[in-house]
């Protein structure tokens, strides 16, 4: 029995050997190894065997099985091997061919320039105030310390609606709208991006639309320092730690002291980006605020000319010939 | 204002301080310096010569032959081509090797055989520009004064070497419209002396009579007037038009040079007029009567109104007053007695009569920001003199004044506790004292700070904190700490609905389309092209528009996206995918003052792919699908569920592609093809536009977000294919069966529509994929099948749809 065993064993190996394919592996399998297999016909002699021997034969029957069981498995893998090698080989793909294309839009550089702006100024505690782009004479000018006859109307001739409404020459008409909102009541802390109008022949370096974002502070104690800290905060965040930042003393009738505010930039020099100044106290006045008790400070900040420089773009026209070979290289930040 | 370095070195110690330095220091206190140039536009080797002899070329009409002397000895022959070339003048001679502006190199030439030893020069070959040459300067050659010193550099002598600093004044800094306010300026920043021009009081030598009456004193609270005889009408000298050309003023006679000069140096404007025709010497100052008219010293007939101020003598008018004097009484060479007039007239009169007859001169710049009324006599003297010095003038009368009042001295006070505060600095009190010196403002020291005392030139200054400013900007706004305003800080952030526009913006670039940016003023033929959301009779107007593109506030955003799209499509961007997300203005109720502007959100789309292997699937019926399935997105993004499609067919869109979209049952938007006739007029190929009313956009959008439990009960399938009419619009089948299939259809997923010859004509076949669900059970068979079938009876009983 022991060499019908072996004999059966040495048979099979060279079979499990020879075999071609899976398939005909998994038949040997079940020749040798199965329920009806050769292995199992053997065992069931079993029976004529001495009591001493069958422990022996036994052991040596699930040796034998063990070790068929062994080569089968092995002989398998090599078999799914070479199937998976064959199913890469053909599976084979350009990799540099471009993928399925997903094409993303872009945001209008100025918008993408105000939400920066709104993110800075957000994270120091201020809201976003709104106006009317046709504004009355009234919140434009004349709260602002600019009545009919001032000089410095000049310096935004207007496109007027009727004799008391115009489309708005600056975003600082929100000034006294936000103020005479909140009822005298502070801290104040407010910025207002928006459409604004001049009546100027489109060119290069003037738009007669274009866009501020203009800023307001009023509380008890508010000094020019501060106005200095606000934006050097707001230019660093703008253009990078560093960033050189000069304070020009300026006019406009609804600050004083007034101020121009110039940054370096590395190829242009000293550029001009925004005007500010402390709150005029005829403005605090007029909306209600008493300037011996309040002070503030307001900002107007051009949109284009910080994206013109943040973004390299010599003419302003750009901005609104909406031209896709421009819009398109504008992603978010 | 252009500032002559050279005159300003006159008026104030400018040792060791360089025109740069001024324009540096200038801009950090105030005063901004577009540009310094310098008067030589590149000249060298030219010098001042004697024409001895003119003689006519041998072999050539239009040319002479000259003999200058350039001095030391040296004669040159030098031919020229001048008509007004004559012996005995002296002229500027650019000597061989000598460099002209625009490149030009002298060098030894022969001009029909005879030789040319350099060439006399005219004016603008000396680079002058023309508006400041006299009319005879702008022909031939220039002709200096007959004493010009022969030999010397033609730019020391015509002043080419000055440095001229062109002053940007803000409208509140009109004290520096005179270069005695720039030296003020100046000194007060250097902190240097001063050297003002004194002046000497010249002797009555003649009694002309003169009277002058101001009827109008409102328009003209001081009025000075004076009479100067003798006058010799000619050139003024070298260096006073030397000065004047610095400034950009073109010299005409030493009688208009002198005013122009006194103006130039003070601030005040003068006006001279020829007294024999100033009927019995007498000036009266009254409003102009309406329609009443003036022909001004340009030759220009005005026609004035009641609100303009004249000067006549009783019988004519001899100037509109501020602005510009009349011809009738204009300085003429036969000119010998001159009436002198320094005033002060309404700044707002000015302006305004300046703006309605669009006239601005030096004059009336100066007058419609107030002029100085302590500087108005000290001017009238100041011209007397050099009348009476440079122009041959015997002092005729006495200065007559008539005013009304006086000026009063005007101290403020100043808390230096309030400097402080406002500035965020602690200013040493000894250093404010300083600055007060430095600007020559008298100050005195009180218990809280300072009482200073305001000069007139500085009517800018008028309240504390004009004062604060003034110390701020000469103490260096560079010494100004940086801190951090902080107290209460509040929460800040975004409301609601500005969070929703960011989100709108992100979503629809995220879905590939580019944000534009187009004007809000528009055309009224552009706004007529397409149907907008909203009806308007009369638009929001201009009163008065820069030009007709640009006259009226829009209602509609398509007309500028469809001109978007087209500029892109001329430039080569053949696919086009673009939104706008801005206001269109509204006329207001009439009890409302202003229009009401409204947020509304515009797309459109169209063109084709570009070329690739990786082609989109083409969409039956085009964009508009993508267009709908953008909008879907972006419902869904919002939180937006309420949304219905219905056909309709407004002006410019296609009427068989265009539905009006429902929010909450409400028209919210529209979303269509444009017409053809529109898309070839502006050579678009098939474009999609939609716009939505944001506001009704945001109103739908659904509260707080809750979480659906997941189910977890498997969902029954069952396809549903029906042929209908091809009329039948798909969204009222789904419609229905969600009406009938009840509260077990969980979702109703359109995947077939096709029409073709098995199908019938007419006819199309519609395939839905249905998921049946209940929440707290596995659904049966059974209970399936009855809703389904109940679901075909419905569609069958209402659409006449047989079951496929």
């Amino acid at each position: 029995m022991r060499e019908r065993l072996t004999s059966l064993q040495d048979e099979a190996a060279i079979a499990i050997a020879n075999a071609e394919s899976l398939d005909a592996l998994r038949e040997l399998k079940v020749k040798y190894l199965g329920k009806k297999g050769e292995l199992t016909s053997v065992l069931r002699g079993m029976g004529s065997l001495p009591p001493e021997e069958r422990p022996v034969i036994g052991g040596l029957a699930n040796e034998i099985r063990a070790q068929l069981d062994l080569l089968i498995a092995e002989k398998e893998s090599a078999f799914e091997e070479a199937a998976l090698n064959e199913q890469l080989a053909t599976e084979t793909i350009d990799v540099t061919l471009p993928g399925t294309p997903v094409k993303l839009g872009s945001i209008h550089p100025l918008n993408l320039v105000i939400e920066q702006l709104e993110d800075v100024f957000i994270g120091m505690g201020f809201e976003i105030a709104e106006g009317p782009e046709v504004e009355t004479d009234q919140y434009n000018f004349e709260a602002l310390n600019l009545p009919k006859e001032h000089p410095a109307r000049d310096m935004q001739d207007s496109f007027y609606i009727t004799p008391e409404t115009l489309l708005r020459t600056h975003t600082s008409s929100v000034q006294v709208r936000t103020l005479e909102k909140k009822e005298g009541h502070v801290p104040v802390r407010i910025i207002c991006p928006g459409k604004v109008y001049r009546r100027d022949d489109d060119d290069a370096t003037h738009s007669h639309q274009f866009t501020q974002v203009e800023g307001l502070v009023v509380d008890r104690g508010v000094s020019m320092s501060e106005l200095n800290g606000v934006l050097l905060a707001l230019i660093e965040k703008m253009f990078g730690e560093g960033t050189e930042m000069r304070l020009r003393p300026s006019y406009f009738p609804f600050t004083e002291p007034s101020v121009e505010v110039d940054i370096y930039h590395p190829e242009k020099g000293w550029v001009e980006i925004l005007g500010a100044g402390m709150v005029h106290p005829r403005v605090l006045e007029k909306a209600g605020y008493n300037p011996e008790r309040y002070s503030g400070f307001a900002f107007g900040i051009g949109v284009e000319r910080i994206a013109m420089l943040k973004y390299d773009v010599d003419d302003i026209r750009h901005f609104y010939n909406n031209d896709l070979r421009f819009l398109r290289q504008f992603r978010s930040e | 204002m252009l500032v002559s370095y050279e005159w300003l070195s006159q008026y104030v110690d400018l040792e060791g301080i360089s025109p740069e330095d001024i324009a540096e220091e200038l801009n950090r206190t105030g005063i901004e310096v577009e540009v310094i140039y310098t008067r030589d536009p590149g000249v060298s080797g030219v010098i001042i010569g004697e024409v001895m002899s003119v003689e006519r070329h041998p072999e050539a009409d239009r040319l002479n032959v000259c003999l200058v002397n350039v001095g030391k000895g040296q004669v040159l022959q030098i031919v020229c081509g001048a008509k007004n070339v004559a012996a005995g003048q002296r002229v500027p001679v650019a000597l061989v090797g000598a460099k002209l502006p625009g490149g030009l190199h002298i060098k030894k030439a022969k001009l029909r055989g005879v030789e040319s030893n350099g060439m006399i020069c005219s004016a603008q070959e000396l680079g002058f520009p023309e508006k400041v040459l006299m009319k005879e300067q702008t022909e031939g050659i220039l002709v200096l004064e007959p004493d010009a010193p022969i030999g010397i550099d033609i730019k020391e002598f015509l002043g080419m070497n000055d440095q001229v600093i062109e002053l940007q004044l803000t409208p509140n800094r009109s004290d520096c419209l005179g270069m005695i306010g720039v030296a003020y300026e100046v000194a007060a920043i250097f902190d240097r002396e001063l050297r003002l021009p004194m002046t000497q009081d010249m002797p009555l030598q003649y009694e002309a009579p003169i009277n002058v009456y101001i009827e109008s004193e409102e328009d003209c609270p001081f009025y000075a007037a004076q009479v100067v005889h003798d006058i010799k009408v000619g050139p003024s000298p070298q260096w006073m038009q030397n000065r004047l050309i610095s400034a950009g003023i073109r010299p005409i006679n030493n009688i208009v040079d002198i005013t122009n000069y006194v103006m130039l140096e003070t601030g005040q404007p003068l006006h001279a007029f020829d007294y024999n025709r100033v009927q019995g010497g007498q000036i009266i100052v009254r409003r102009a009567l309406s329609g009443e008219q003036i022909v001004t010293l340009d030759g220009v007939t005005r026609t004035c109104d009641d609100q303009m101020l004249l000067i006549t003598d009783g019988e004519q008018p001899l100037a509109l007053a501020g602005v510009m004097g009349g011809e009738s009484s204009e300085v003429t060479d036969e000119t010998v007695t001159i009436l002198l007039e320094s005033a002060f007239f309404d700044p707002q009169m000015v302006r305004q009569t300046s703006r309605k007859v669009g006239l601005r001169s030096e004059a009336s710049a100066r007058f419609e920001k107030g002029v100085d009324p302590e500087g108005i006599l000290p001017a009238l003297a100041r011209a007397v003199q050099l009348l009476c010095q440079i122009a041959g003038g015997a002092v005729a009368s006495e200065a007559i004044v008539k005013k009304v009042g006086d000026v009063e001295e005007m101290v403020i006070n100043l808390r230096h506790e309030r400097l402080v505060n406002l500035l965020g600095v602690q200013v040493d009190p000894e250093e404010v004292l300083d600055i007060f010196r430095r600007l020559q403002f008298p100050t005195e020291v009180t218990d809280e700070g300072y009482a200073v005392q305001i000069p007139t030139r500085r009517p800018d200054i008028t309240i504390e904190v004009d004062l604060i400013e003034e110390v701020a900007r000469l103490y260096g706004y560079d010494r100004i700490p940086t801190t951090l305003p902080w107290g209460q800080q509040p929460p800040g952030g975004l409301t609601e609905e500005q969070k929703a526009r960011r989100v709108i913006r992100h979503t629809l670039m995220d879905l590939g389309l580019h944000e534009v940016l187009t004007y809000s003023l528009t055309s009224t033929a552009l706004e007529q092209e397409v149907a907008s959301l909203f009806a308007v009779e009369n638009h929001v107007s201009l009163a008065m528009p820069m030009s007709a593109e640009h006259a009226v506030l829009r209602s509609n955003l398509l007309p500028h996206l469809i001109e978007a799209a087209s500029y892109n499509h001329r430039h080569g961007n053949e696919r086009v995918q673009i939104f706008e997300l801005a206001h269109v203005y509204l006329p207001g109720h009439a009890d409302e003052t202003l229009p009401e502007e409204r947020l509304v959100l515009g797309g459109l789309l169209t063109g084709k792919q570009p070329a690739g292997i990786w082609k989109e699937q083409p969409l039956p019926a085009g964009d508009f699908y993508k267009a709908k399935g953008i909008l879907d997105a972006l419902f869904a993004r919002l939180g937006v569920v309420d949304v219905e499609y219905q056909a309709v067919a407004p002006h410019g869109f296609h009427p068989g592609r265009t539905a009006q979209i429902l929010i909450g049952g409400e028209v919210a938007g529209l979303l269509g093809e444009l017409h053809p006739q529109l898309a070839k007029k502006h050579d678009l190929s098939r474009p999609v536009a939609f716009q939505l009313d944001v506001e009704r956009l945001f109103a739908a959008i659904e509260g707080p977000l809750v979480y659906q439990p997941i189910p977890r009960v498997p969902a029954v399938t069952r396809d549903l294919a029906v042929v209908v009419d091809e009329a039948v619009p798909v969204g009222l089948l789904e419609e229905g069966i969600w009406q009938a299939g009840g509260e077990l259809v969980e979702s109703v997923v359109l995947f077939d529509v096709f029409a073709g010859e098995q199908i019938g004509v007419g006819k199309k076949n519609v395939a839905f994929s249905l998921a049946y669900r209940a929440a707290d059970r596995t659904l049966t068979d059974e209970e399936v099948s009855k809703v389904h079938e109940r679901v075909i009876c419905h569609l069958e009983e209402t659409f006449g749809a047989k079951l496929r």
